[in-house]
């Protein structure tokens, strides 16, 4: 071993454990006692270990409920737009039909705005049917997107169009080829899109302050902001909510990594 | 005849495209297409709170939205603040990026999967969890950014509560959240750089910096485009770490675009003059990456 080699550990050896320091002392922070994180030094293993600010969370802000709210709303959202977009990239990628460029650069184009631009009208929109503090008013913005779609038709582009024929010859229909053939195939960027979603969804948090007006229907990052207006002083019970919000996300990040990252990278290649 | 063979299976069935399109292309239409057009017109009417019980009481008042928020020292406020933001926390955060790409990709550098996934992890977490979580590391008393700085005899900083700190506070911490995500798409565009472009410049002799001045950064060029791109578009949007960790403050100078287009809107319901900021966003935006575009074509010539 070289000197540069020993050098080059040890700066990322201490680089990634600095990136993982407010991880450390969020989840040990998180089984404290009351007052036991507001001292100095900062310490990153608790004296002892209690599990009273997660009994508060389930027990005394009934938690359970706004964690299935998210669980049950990223879910959905997923399923849903994961079907639609998929049908659209296939269209997209193996149908020729009149407009279809012109139709493709102005979604493509529109990637640009801004979400936030459409939050008014939406609000108003689902106000007006009586949907806002539902969990259709989150649903319903994330029913198809436009960076799934282009994700997936890039894809399926890929995939030979004499397996199509083929089906084709022995007589299969339209959706029969989509179901039998292209989503089999495109189980890979299917996953990689369900994890972009996922997290999205259970991340998000301007569309979910705005639509859901009701403690019972807020997603845990509203949730988790409402309590810090009231909680600001205890970090304790603070660090047990944000583990609560971010456990899930990071297993399904572990567990799934190649598929995300192969994600991004697919994201940024250029047409 | 010798055409319809050569389009092969595309050409004789576009009705099922339309089918295949109509479930996804319909949701876009009307969930975002039309409000897209909505917000447009309302940030030319005075739409308000009272409008929200009768919408006859709109009335159209031209331009006079946008030319409230010219003189609107909340608004200059709000749109310094997040300039000020995007200018330097995107090259901040790119030059990090690229850095940790370089790290990774070294030869030298074995268990990269565990590097890559603790710098990754910020990325993948709830924004909104970690800013809460940042704004006790910034504690002015017991969080752990005045300990380390207290190692090195620096003393401590009220950094969420000095007008002056922060920003770079959000800034700082959103580097950290955001570094890994343009750190994967650096790695992708550094693979695709040919092995035998360095093998040459290493028989001539070239060294490190050299190599990475007048190969590396050339061949990424591209990339570097596009990461520019999605990472202005997304810092322009600055909108939770604020409303976590400030509310805006101290003194109004933390107040992001974003948010002062939800306070006018969602919560003084002012949603004409909403509108009209939003719409300022998106101008912005589209400003931005059209220069972006436009010194790509320029350094390719």
């Amino acid at each position: 071993m070289n000197i540069k080699k020993i050098l080059l550990y040890i700066f990322i050896g201490l680089t990634s454990i600095l990136t993982l320091v407010p991880f450390i002392w969020m989840l040990s922070a998180s089984f404290m006692a009351d007052g036991k994180a507001s001292v100095f030094p900062p310490i990153f293993f608790p004296d002892e270990f209690v599990f009273s600010q997660y009994e508060t969370l389930f027990v005394r802000l009934s938690m359970a409920r706004t964690f299935l709210n998210s669980l049950l709303l990223s879910f959905s959202v997923t399923v849903i737009s994961l079907f639609f977009n998929s049908m659209a990239g296939f269209a997209f990628a193996k149908y020729r039909f009149i407009g279809k460029k012109k139709l493709f650069n102005l979604l493509l184009s529109s990637m640009i705005i801004p979400s936030q631009v459409t939050m008014l009208p939406l609000f108003l929109m689902l106000k007006s049917i009586g949907l806002i503090n539902t969990y259709m008013a989150i649903i319903i913005p994330g029913l198809a997107n436009i960076f799934g779609i282009f994700l997936i038709r890039q894809y399926i582009l890929a995939i030979p169009d004499s397996l199509i024929e083929a089906a084709k010859i022995d007589g299969a229909t339209d959706f029969q080829i989509y179901r039998k053939i292209i989503l089999p195939l495109a189980i890979p960027i299917l996953v990689t899109l369900a994890i972009f979603t996922f997290l999205g969804t259970w991340n998000d948090f301007l569309w979910p302050l705005i639509a859901l007006t009701d403690d019972s229907m807020y997603t845990l990052p509203v949730a988790l902001a409402n309590l810090m207006g009231e909680h600001t002083k205890d970090p304790e019970l603070m660090m047990a909510g944000s583990v609560l919000t971010i456990i899930p996300v990071i297993i399904v990040f572990l567990v799934l990594q190649k598929y995300y990252i192969k994600g991004i990278m697919m994201g940024s290649v250029k047409e | 005849m010798i055409k319809s063979a050569k389009n092969k299976f595309s050409t004789y069935s576009s009705s099922a495209a339309y089918i295949f399109l109509a479930p996804a292309l319909s949701a876009i239409f009307v969930f975002f297409f039309i409000p897209v057009i909505a917000a447009f017109i309302i940030s030319f009417t005075d739409f308000d709170i009272y409008a929200l019980g009768d919408f006859s009481t709109v009335r159209w008042v031209g331009f006079s939205n946008y030319f409230k928020l010219f003189d609107d020292p909340l608004f200059w406020q709000a749109l310094q603040n997040t300039f000020y933001f995007v200018i330097v926390t995107g090259p901040v955060s790119i030059a990090v990026s690229l850095t940790a790409a370089l790290l990774l990709n070294s030869k030298l550098v074995k268990f990269k999967a565990i590097f890559r996934a603790s710098y990754f992890m910020p990325v993948v977490t709830t924004l909104v969890a970690v800013a809460i979580v940042w704004r006790f590391i910034y504690h002015p008393k017991f969080g752990i950014m005045n300990y380390l700085l207290s190692l090195i005899s620096i003393s401590p900083i009220d950094w969420l509560g000095d007008p002056l700190w922060a920003m770079p506070a959000i800034m700082l911490m959103s580097v950290w959240k955001n570094f890994g995500y343009n750190m994967i798409i650096f790695i992708a565009g550094l693979q695709n750089i040919p092995e035998d472009l360095y093998e040459a410049a290493d028989i001539e002799g070239a060294s490190a910096w050299n190599q990475f001045r007048f190969i590396t950064l050339p061949m990424l060029a591209p990339t570097t485009v596009f990461v520019s791109i999605i990472t202005m578009i997304g810092y322009f949007q600055l909108f939770a770490e604020p409303y976590i960790m400030t509310q805006g403050g101290p003194l109004n100078k933390t107040l992001s675009i974003v948010q002062y287009m939800y306070q006018e809107g969602f919560r003084w319901w002012n949603m004409g003059y909403s509108a009209a900021i939003a719409f300022v966003l998106f101008f912005i935006i589209f400003v931005g990456t059209l220069i972006q575009f436009k010194l790509q074509k320029s350094d390719n010539t």
